[in-house]
């Protein structure tokens, strides 16, 4: 890089960092309130948006049913959903904010150009709640980019920052490369730290090694460092992030949604030793899938097994791999080099423990197990008909909550509690403050969206004036 | 990450162990073909996009004729391509419209008759450029032997004038004979893809999919991108390739009404051509003919601007072809329209019999066969999805 130094005179009034859905709507807001704006991306333009690119859909209260979604979710509800998820771990204030705001958002987002469609085939009954993507998270992402770069939003691709200059909770600029860029104001949407293992592993030791990352490798925390660093407030539990159990043959990083497996319900999952450690059928799928990362994670060298007979293989959506399969389960266990004799002895004990019922994957039915620990609650089913099938799956951490602390406006609280002058952060960077722990379904792109855009404003707003 | 040889070995063949649904496939293609099919079976983001992915979505595994089904279902619109989280370079490499691009020019050979044509897909370009050098070398060759010098260089105008030149008995032999051979040929074509993706005889006759089918392509809904248009240069939509394909699929029919009420006329009416410019065979013919003039220009010129990373697959040559042959056939129809009272109308009429005539003989054997067997594509997508 042989950009000169420039002067310490802004050239622009807003710096974005990041590129995903959070810093696009920020610097659409930013821009459209008479800003210049910046957009330092890491990636380059293929791998643009981080996690965005990635997702499919986005969860807003509605009033009534749309073209694309089924019927009214309201403001209560959607609270209340985000309070079963969390167990009550939220910023009471700002999770009721983001809320109310998030309505306004599917008319905001379609006047970037995105557009909406009815839930997909064979996903996970969010046809009310959730809106999705045209096209999925890169059409989404490709919109806004297209919108930007209309308003004339400056974008800079493998623009990495490595610096952010700041006094005393004032933004003064950033640096890529060589290059030192002074702006009026900064808005922080760089993601949160999960593709960063060495990080990762202050936490979970060396289990982290066995982390897959379902999204961007870019997401290394380095912008969230340096707030930290300089006095920023944390927000969230470092430990805390959306893993979910993906494919253990997926690859280490982006794998995304297409390695994801929608079949614990159907069977068991046990773990090395060939043993269950959870409730398979606690809860319906959509609103149990999250936990299972850290369940996996949990376990010895962080690999467990979903099981199931040929009765169930088609009862869920197709995944990337093909499963497994054997005629026997000591033949199935080898080839998943378990011990035969254990895995043949759990799935008898299971089978025998199953108490006759109506199957019903829809609803939470009456097929349990009875005398068994932990038990299967619902959708017990004796796996009897062969060949059986097996799938491994690993943790595959799709974002961490660890973050900086915002208020209303997207600013920025420093340690001392004041709010920054001129710094904003908007998605995943400050998800925490929503999310202390659990997930629902497309409420990371409801926080990049609603505080996107807040931010946008804000920073706009502070630089101008 | 502690290797685990299980998972290393319970992957598929393909990038990143990806592999299709089924290991036996006739040609390389079909087996990429699965194998991107698998994979976005389970994505499915691109749902809304068209007709391929909710017809992919109604099946677990592909066999070759589900993939030729899907592959001519497919318009080529791109918009999966650029909303693709995993084209390349992302290693799952999924790059579906250059895969059904490549497996659609290997069904047009496949289901072409007779089978001895099957090679001419390969070479498109040339071969199509051969059957029209001879064809137009060949009423050339007609005219200048069987007529005086003086007849084929002279000036004729009035009722017949056309005749002069050639006797309309062997006009009407001679396209009549080109035709029914098209004719044949195309529908043995169709019934070989039907059979390929088993689909029985009598589904043709749902009147209602059918209908569905002739709106769908009519409108080319699945090139609309639900209004945006699609793609051609990169990621951003636009209507113009649409546009253009309307003016040419529009401009040819009404060229072949106005061959068809010329028909009338001479049979029916006892009028002989040339008609005067505000008669209807004229009228429709010259509307139709601008139509052919502006729309092939307009594909070309959107096919040379294409982005290269999308038009990857796509059979260039055999696109250009028939491209040219619609302009030539456009271009020598009005010239003779307006030089039909010159001395230069003999040559001319050579010169637009030969293209036209070719354009017949090789619409078996080259890009008009998409427009066939797309729409019974969209036939089937419109019947299974009422069933």
């Amino acid at each position: 890089m042989t950009a000169p130094t420039p002067s310490t005179k802004a050239e622009h009034d807003v710096i974005v960092i990041g590129g995903g859905n959070a810093a696009l709507c920020a610097a659409i807001s930013a821009r459209t309130e008479g800003a210049t704006v910046l957009v330092l991306e890491a990636a380059d333009a293929f791998w643009r948006g981080g996690n965005t690119r990635h997702t499919r859909n986005m969860r807003c209260a509605h009033d009534a049913a749309t073209e694309s979604l089924s019927g009214p979710y309201s403001e209560a509800e959607f609270f209340d959903d985000l309070l079963r998820v969390t167990k009550g771990k939220t910023d009471e204030a700002l999770a009721r904010f983001m809320i109310h705001e998030s309505k306004s958002m599917l008319g905001w987002i379609e006047e970037q150009g995105v557009r909406w469609q009815p839930s997909l085939g064979g996903t996970l009954s969010l046809g009310r709640t959730n809106s999705f993507f045209l096209g999925g998270g890169r059409a989404m992402l490709n919109a806004l980019y297209q919108t930007a770069e209309d308003l004339g939003v400056e974008i800079r691709y493998e623009a990495e920052v490595t610096d952010i200059e700041i006094e005393d909770g004032h933004f003064r600029s950033v640096t890529v490369g060589a290059e030192r860029i002074p702006a009026r104001a900064l808005v922080a949407a760089a993601g949160g730290f999960e593709s960063n293992i060495e990080w990762l592993k202050r936490y979970w030791g060396e289990a982290a090694d066995n982390f897959l990352i379902r999204g961007t490798r870019n997401n290394r925390g380095t912008v969230l460092r340096l707030l930290l660093d300089n006095d920023v407030r944390e927000v969230g539990d470092p430990t805390q992030c959306h893993a979910v159990a993906i494919d253990a043959r997926a690859p280490k990083y982006d794998g995304g949604i297409i390695t994801r497996l929608d079949c614990v319900v159907f069977g068991i999952v046990v773990n090395r030793k060939a043993e269950r450690f959870y409730d398979e059928g606690e809860d319906i799928w959509p609103k149990r899938y999250a936990i299972w990362g850290r369940l996996v994670a949990a376990q010895p060298d962080q690999i467990a097994f979903i099981l199931f007979d040929a009765s169930s293989l088609k009862m869920f959506m197709p995944s990337l791999y093909p499963p497994i399969s054997a005629p026997t389960i000591p033949e199935l266990a080898a080839k998943l080099e378990l011990d035969p004799s254990a895995l043949e002895e759990t799935v008898a004990a299971f089978n025998a423990a199953c108490r006759p019922g109506t199957f019903d994957d829809k609803i939470l039915d009456d097929c349990s197990t009875e005398g068994l620990s932990p038990p299967k609650t619902h959708w017990a089913r004796p796996l009897v008909e062969a060949p059986f099938y097996a799938y491994p799956v690993r943790p595959g951490i799709t974002f961490t909550y660890l973050g900086v602390r915002v208020d209303q406006d997207a600013r920025m609280t420093m340690k001392d509690g004041r709010g920054s002058a001129n710094m904003f952060a908007a998605g995943e960077i400050m998800a925490g403050n929503v999310l202390g722990e659990g997930y629902a379904a497309g409420i990371g792109m409801t926080i990049g969206a609603v505080f996107g855009r807040i931010a946008g404003r804000e920073a706009a707003r502070s630089a101008l004036s | 990450m502690n290797e685990l040889a299980f998972l290393r070995d319970t992957v598929g063949p393909g990038p990143a162990g990806t592999a299709g649904s089924n290991a036996q496939h006739a040609t390389p293609a079909l087996a990429e073909a699965d194998r991107l099919m698998t994979v976005c079976n389970s994505c499915r983001y691109c749902e809304g996009l068209c007709a391929v992915f909710p017809a992919m979505e109604m099946r677990r595994s592909f066999s070759d004729g589900d993939l030729n089904y899907l592959a001519n279902l497919c318009h080529n619109c791109g918009a999966c391509y650029y909303d693709c989280q995993f084209s390349p370079p992302h290693e799952f490499s999924v790059h579906v419209p250059a895969t059904l691009a490549q497996v659609r020019t290997e069904s047009y050979a496949q289901y072409v008759w007779p089978r001895a044509f099957a090679g001419v897909f390969a070479r498109n370009g040339l071969f199509i450029a051969i059957a029209l050098a001879v064809a137009v070398a060949g009423f050339i060759a007609g005219f200048v032997a069987w007529t005086d010098t003086g007849v084929l260089l002279g000036t004729h105008t009035g009722p017949g004038a056309f005749y002069k030149l050639m006797p309309h008995n062997t006009m009407v032999l001679i396209f009549g004979a080109a035709a029914l051979f098209a004719v044949l040929a195309i529908g043995m074509g169709i019934r070989a893809f039907w059979r390929d993706i088993g689909e029985p005889d009598g589904a043709l006759r749902d009147t209602g999919s059918v209908w569905q089918a002739m709106k769908d392509a009519g409108r080319l809904r699945h090139l609309g991108g639900s209004g945006a248009g699609c793609m051609n240069e990169g990621e951003r939509a636009s209507n113009r390739r649409r546009a253009y394909h309307h003016l040419t699929f529009y401009g040819f029919m009404l060229c072949f009404a106005s061959t068809s009420t010329a028909t009338l006329y001479h049979y029916l009416l006892g009028m002989q051509a040339p008609y005067p410019w505000y008669d209807l065979p004229v009228v429709l013919g010259t509307v139709g003919g601008i139509g052919l003039v502006i729309g092939p220009i307009g594909l070309l010129h959107e096919k040379w601007r294409r982005d290269p990373d999308l038009s990857e697959g796509t059979p260039f040559g055999m696109d250009v072809a028939f491209l040219l042959m619609l302009l030539l056939t456009s271009i020598t129809g009005l010239a003779l329209l307006v030089l039909r009272a010159t001395p230069a109308m003999g040559l001319l009429l050579a010169l637009h019999l030969g293209v036209v005539f070719a354009l017949f003989v090789t619409m078996p054997y080259g890009k008009f066969v998409h427009g066939i067997y797309r729409l019974l594509a969209l036939v089937r997508a419109a019947r299974e999805l009422k069933h």
